[in-house]
């Protein structure tokens, strides 16, 4: 699937939710049942340290495509880290460099990418391009 | 007695709606809200007498300039200041403790010592290390216990004839502790160094009195009384004053200018280069008129009502552990639900209507000292309400249930 039918999923599943409870519990369960990342990527050179919640970043690259794992010590943070790797992991880095984040706003979750939030997600989001395109580099 | 109910009435922020739900604000002691009365005074500033102060001889411009020191007498009798032109207006406290940090530049040696408490925000830390760097003075550390209180015992080892200033905040923002500053500043006196109070957190709660203190410097935000944002006071000892070089060069500052040489205008002018945030400083003076027309007392008496009707409740949810448990401390509470990350508590309050700040409260080396990412911080003002505290309560309990 590209990026752009992976995220217009994603916003169908959201529009099921009724309010922002619910939006929020599926959240977190996403944030609870993921092994986002292997500890031994938990360093501080793949760290974002927003200055509310910390993020993980690690990238690698399979056959072409870009693989991103990520974690976060808040919840709600690494619940919306699950969405942006289901969105953006396992794709060409081209996709990716390309790809908007709006859906982020259609499922309601806009105010966890502002970047006064300080989670450290606006900065991840930045890095996840930064690895894009380096590896664009590298493939060319 | 206060009647909350009619003072509420002061506050027309606090009818709003967030996320569909009656605002809950507990955010005090980031900023507090503006009542109707200095709100008022700004209005009336623009409208009716908005000019530049001290330089016109016309009507607008000296009724703006009346109003202006009219404030800077207000506030240095709420501070009991001996003299009106002890008074300086900043733009908040962080102007204030970064212009006596500036000051101090030409009085220190390599080797002298500065002395910071362990429960400081940043802005009465890092103007501190940035003067260290500059002149090679050293900074010490009075430690704190696990309840958040400063330990004289190891103050008094710090001292001696090379300190030559000691800073520490009159109560701490991230833990509520109100520190025993009137020790403080005596023992620092005793080895002839100087002392600097942070009372950013105290104005709204406890009325300093500078000349019974007998501070050196008293820094505050009008933010946290009631005032607007972007103005304070720096309270200095006139002879501190009289010694210290100016901060900023300008119009204001200056006695005489030729470009041989420039005399500088006397207190409190010499460190008011520049047209001031005048309606600023004249809505500050507002402020401190309606809380003192409260009672600083009375506020004090109340929100300490509220602070233990808070923590009664807290403490029964389970896993909860409150930071910060001096015997002395204001409406602050500091916590943290165990196995729950702070940013997520405050995230799910806000959908509930309820503001808090979570974080490390501009205060990392408390968190560093309890090894904790932050804290989720409620603080009250004196136009919350039990109801509130109840409805605040409730909320964090289904965000505690949603998230563990
Ligand atoms: C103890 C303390 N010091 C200093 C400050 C800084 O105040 P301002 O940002 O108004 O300069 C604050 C405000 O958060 C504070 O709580």
């Amino acid at each position: 699937m590209t990026i752009k039918e992976i995220q217009e999923n994603i916003v169908d599943e959201f529009s099921m939710f009724d309010d922002w409870m619910q939006r929020y519990e599926y959240m977190i369960e996403l944030g609870k049942s993921l092994p986002l990342i292997d500890e031994q990527y938990k360093t501080d050179d793949n760290l974002i340290k927003g200055c509310q919640s910390k993020v993980w970043v690690h990238a690698g690259l399979d056959n072409d495509k870009v693989v991103f794992t990520a974690d976060s010590d808040a919840i709600i943070t690494k619940g919306i880290i699950a969405i942006l790797i289901r969105a953006f992991s396992g794709q060409a880095p081209k996709d990716i460099i390309e790809a908007d984040t709006g859906f982020i706003d259609e499922i309601g979750l806009k105010e966890h990418l502002s970047p006064t939030r300080a989670n450290g997600l606006v900065s991840m989001i930045k890095q996840i391009k930064m690895y894009a395109i380096a590896y664009q580099t590298q493939l060319n | 007695m206060i009647d909350i109910k009619s003072l509420r009435e002061d506050f027309p922020i606090l009818q709003r709606k967030v996320n569909g739900q009656p605002l809950i604000y507990l955010d005090n002691a980031a900023t507090s809200q503006t009542p109707k009365q200095v709100v008022d005074t700004i209005v009336d500033y623009y409208y009716n007498y908005n000019a530049n102060i001290h330089r016109g001889v016309h009507t607008l411009s000296q009724e703006a300039t009346d109003k202006y020191e009219q404030a800077r007498r207000t506030i240095q009798e709420h501070f009991n200041a001996a003299h009106p032109y002890e008074i300086i207006f900043t733009s908040g406290t962080t102007h204030g403790i970064n212009m006596i940090a500036s000051g101090f530049e030409s009085l220190l040696q390599p080797g002298d010592e500065l002395i910071v408490s362990a429960m400081e925000h940043h802005s009465n830390i890092v103007p501190w290390q940035m003067l260290c760097e500059r002149t090679g003075a050293i900074l010490k550390v009075i430690p704190m216990s696990e309840e958040g209180e400063l330990s004289m015992e190891a103050y008094d080892t710090l001292l001696n004839e090379k300190t030559r200033l000691v800073f520490c905040n009159h109560i701490s923002n991230a833990l509520g502790t109100i520190n025993p500053i009137k020790t403080i500043i005596d023992k620092a006196h005793a080895v002839g160094a100087a002392v600097l109070i942070d009372g950013a957190q105290a104005c709204p709660h406890i009325k300093a009195d500078v000349q019974a203190l007998d501070v050196d410097f008293y820094v505050v935000s009008a933010h946290k009384m009631c005032g607007p944002t972007g103005v304070g006071v720096l309270y200095g000892k006139e002879e501190w004053l009289e010694k210290l070089p100016p901060y900023q060069g300008g119009g204001e500052m200056i006695a005489e200018v030729s470009f041989e040489k420039t005399t500088y205008a006397g207190l409190p002018h010499k460190f008011e280069a520049g047209t001031p945030d005048i309606c600023g400083g004249i809505a500050f003076g507002a402020a401190v008129d309606y809380i003192n027309r409260i009672g600083m007392e009375n506020i004090a008496a109340y929100e300490h009502e509220l602070l233990e009707y808070a923590t009664d409740k807290l403490l029964e949810i389970d896993g909860l552990r409150i930071y910060g448990t001096a015997g002395k401390k204001t409406s602050v509470i500091s916590f943290n639900i165990e196995g729950i990350h702070p940013y997520d508590i405050g995230a799910i309050l806000d959908k509930l209507g309820v503001a808090v700040r979570t974080g490390h409260h501009c205060a990392q080396p408390v968190m560093e000292f309890y090894k904790i990412p932050g804290t989720v911080r409620a603080s009250f003002a004196f136009y919350n309400t039990k109801e509130e505290i109840d409805t605040f309560v409730a909320a964090l309990i289904r965000a505690k249930n949603m998230l563990l």
